[in-house]
């Protein structure tokens, strides 16, 4: 009984992608994200689906716009400074409401910065990216199980709300290999959608038109505030994170990714020393869990942690969260550097002396 | 008595609102009637560009999208490749194919897309307010070559249409010019082999189109026509550049 597939994260999300349907994909070689690149191209020869080495990022998302735009699922993946690259067309998928799914498998920057894990495009994937007022779905794994998981729910998501998704993994877990339940992608079903919006000849119809561009005075002020209707209806019920041991803990770490399970084992060792500490982790980015964060506040938290592989970027959101409620501090790595459970409990024990 | 003129069911009855002397109407009427005879209206999905003809939608009676500046070559690979019995075109402006979009459109011809490309190429950026464009000819002022274009500072005009004919992937690749009827009628007959071409699965065709703007070339449309006749047509010369014999 062979129920479980040994995957890399990047494998994981390519098989994901088919198990949901995709047949267009589009992408462009950058490490640490060529894994799947390559698994992309073995796999839609064998479904029959569309694979291309594009020239650039701008034309693989643009590609994907094309694909998106006759109804069809299609996905791109990049890491950090591919991404940069193809905001433009993110930007225009989400001016003319096109699903579409982008994987980010992030490594350091700015610049050309280096190949190492990261999760320094935090603001990148939860700002919007590119220009305009729009917001992306933003779906963090932590686990390559769930980097699959994630995957289809991203597909889904994008064709629900029309809209372009994420799924924002840095390069260690689009590397590592962890085994993945057969079931993933046996059993899911594609939440699949009408789409009468569709490009496919005007038979039988009046044309359908994709656009983002409404000059006539107005006009693209109704289809924001529209589009900013959506994204409360997504921030309201697409919402999702995982809470470990929060219930009476007085210092909570906030973690996503790869991040959260380097503090999970923080939260374990401090336990042991009776210490009540406890782990919200963020499942989506954006839309963020704020309530968590809130709740935690309300009850036994005295001061929150965030760690992550950059500087500080998720900490805004956590400190808007909170609202000056609580303290939080922040401990991070960043430049491919990865924050020890040790150097965490370090961090915790400092704040538990100045409480 | 016999109807012989109609309206062509594929350009919706509405005014326009290109400039008087412009080619896009000229164009955008070519391919209409071309798409009613071929009997492809139901059938067609056109990539509007960045440019004066963004709007083209609002004149066209098919599927459309827009596309960013230069991607209408990449979008139309991801249609194309999804639905591959549709006939896709992109009608795209000179800034957009030989600025901004070069590496898309020779990408997208390397590759031999089973597409159509409308290149109108107008030698200026007419929507931003006639900005050199890399086809302005030497010496031609513009709002950003005050002083006409000038090989040293500006480089010369990019001849974009015979540097893709070099391409294996191109099957078909012509050079029209709209600013008289001999030259319409020929852009015609050009315009419906680059679709019979697509119909046939031959691969990538595209024809360029020299087209006016008096309002960016800050011209009386007369003389717009002159200056084609005696200088565009001169850099860039009239006929057939590439026709794959496969």
């Amino acid at each position: 009984m062979n129920k479980k597939i040994l995957m890399t994260g990047n494998e994981a999300v390519g098989e994901a992608a088919i198990s949901a349907g995709c047949r267009f994909y589009a992408g462009y070689p950058i490490t640490p994200q060529n894994e799947l690149t390559a698994y992309m191209a073995k796999r839609m020869l064998e479904e029959k689906g569309v694979f291309i080495q594009s020239e650039s990022e701008l034309a693989a998302i643009n590609m994907v716009f094309g694909s998106s735009a006759v109804g069809k699922r299609a996905m791109t993946s990049s890491s950090s400074p591919g991404i940069s690259l193809k905001q433009e067309g993110i930007s225009y998928l989400a001016g003319c409401e096109l699903p579409a799914v982008i994987v980010n498998v992030m490594r350091g920057g700015p610049g050309l910065g280096n190949i190492a894990p990261s999760q320094a495009d935090y603001f990148q994937s939860t700002r919007g990216g590119g220009h305009g007022d729009y917001r992306t779905i933003a779906l963090a794994p932590a686990y390559v199980q769930e980097a699959a998981g994630l995957t289809q729910l991203a597909f889904d998501l994008a064709d629900k709300y029309r809209n372009p998704a994420l799924v924002v993994m840095d390069g260690l877990l689009g590397q590592m290999m962890e085994p993945v339940e057969k079931t993933q992608f046996t059993d899911y079903k594609p939440k699949l959608v009408k789409k009468p919006w569709a490009l496919t000849g005007a038979k039988g119809r009046r044309p359908n038109i994709i656009r983002s561009l409404l000059l006539k005075q107005g006009a693209l002020e109704e289809f924001n505030e529209r589009l900013c209707e959506k994204y409360k209806a997504i921030e309201n019920t697409q919402t999702r994170y995982e809470k470990f041991l929060t219930d009476d803990a007085e210092i909570v770490i906030v973690a996503y990714g790869l991040t959260s399970r380097i503090a999970r084992h923080a939260v374990k060792a401090l336990r042991k020393k009776n210490k009540k500490i406890g782990l919200i982790r963020p499942i989506t980015i954006w839309p963020f869990p704020r309530k968590a964060m809130h709740d935690c506040a309300k009850k036994a938290t005295k001061a929150f942690l965030v760690v992550e592989m950059s500087c500080g970027q998720m900490v805004e959101d956590v400190r808007l969260a909170v609202n000056g409620k609580r303290p939080v501090y922040f401990y991070g790595r960043s430049g491919g550097g990865v924050p020890t459970n040790e150097a965490i409990e370090q961090e915790i024990l400092k704040i538990i002396k100045g409480l | 008595m016999a109807n012989v003129l109609k309206k062509t069911q594929s350009l919706h009855d509405r005014v326009t609102h290109y400039c008087a002397g412009c080619g896009h109407g000229i164009v955008h009427r070519l391919i209409c009637e071309i798409i009613d005879e071929l009997d492809i209206r139901e059938k067609t999905i056109a990539v509007a560009p960045v440019g004066c003809a963004v709007l083209a939608y609002d004149y066209w009676n098919f599927d459309t999208t827009e596309a960013a500046h230069g991607r209408p070559p990449a979008v139309a690979t991801g249609i194309k490749r999804m639905l591959p019995d549709r006939i896709i075109f992109t009608y795209q402006g000179d800034g957009d194919l030989a600025a901004i979009g070069t590496s898309e459109i020779i990408h997208a011809a390397n590759r031999g897309e089973n597409i159509t490309v409308i290149f109108v190429n107008n030698g200026t950026y007419g929507m931003t307010g006639g900005q050199m464009a890399p086809t302005t000819l030497l010496g031609q002022k513009t709002k950003t070559t005050p002083l006409g274009r000038d090989k040293i500072r500006e480089g010369y005009p990019l001849k974009i249409s015979e540097m893709l004919a070099i391409l294996d992937g191109v099957y078909y690749l012509e050079r029209v010019s709209v600013h008289n009827p001999q030259g319409v009628r020929a852009a015609k007959k050009a315009i419906k082999k680059a679709f019979i071409n697509q119909i046939e699965n031959k691969g990538f065709s595209m024809v360029e189109v020299l087209a006016m703007c008096p309002t960016a070339w800050e011209m009386p449309v007369k003389d717009s026509v002159k200056w084609v006749e005696e200088n565009v047509v001169k850099y860039y010369p009239l006929g057939v550049l590439k026709q794959n014999a496969q």
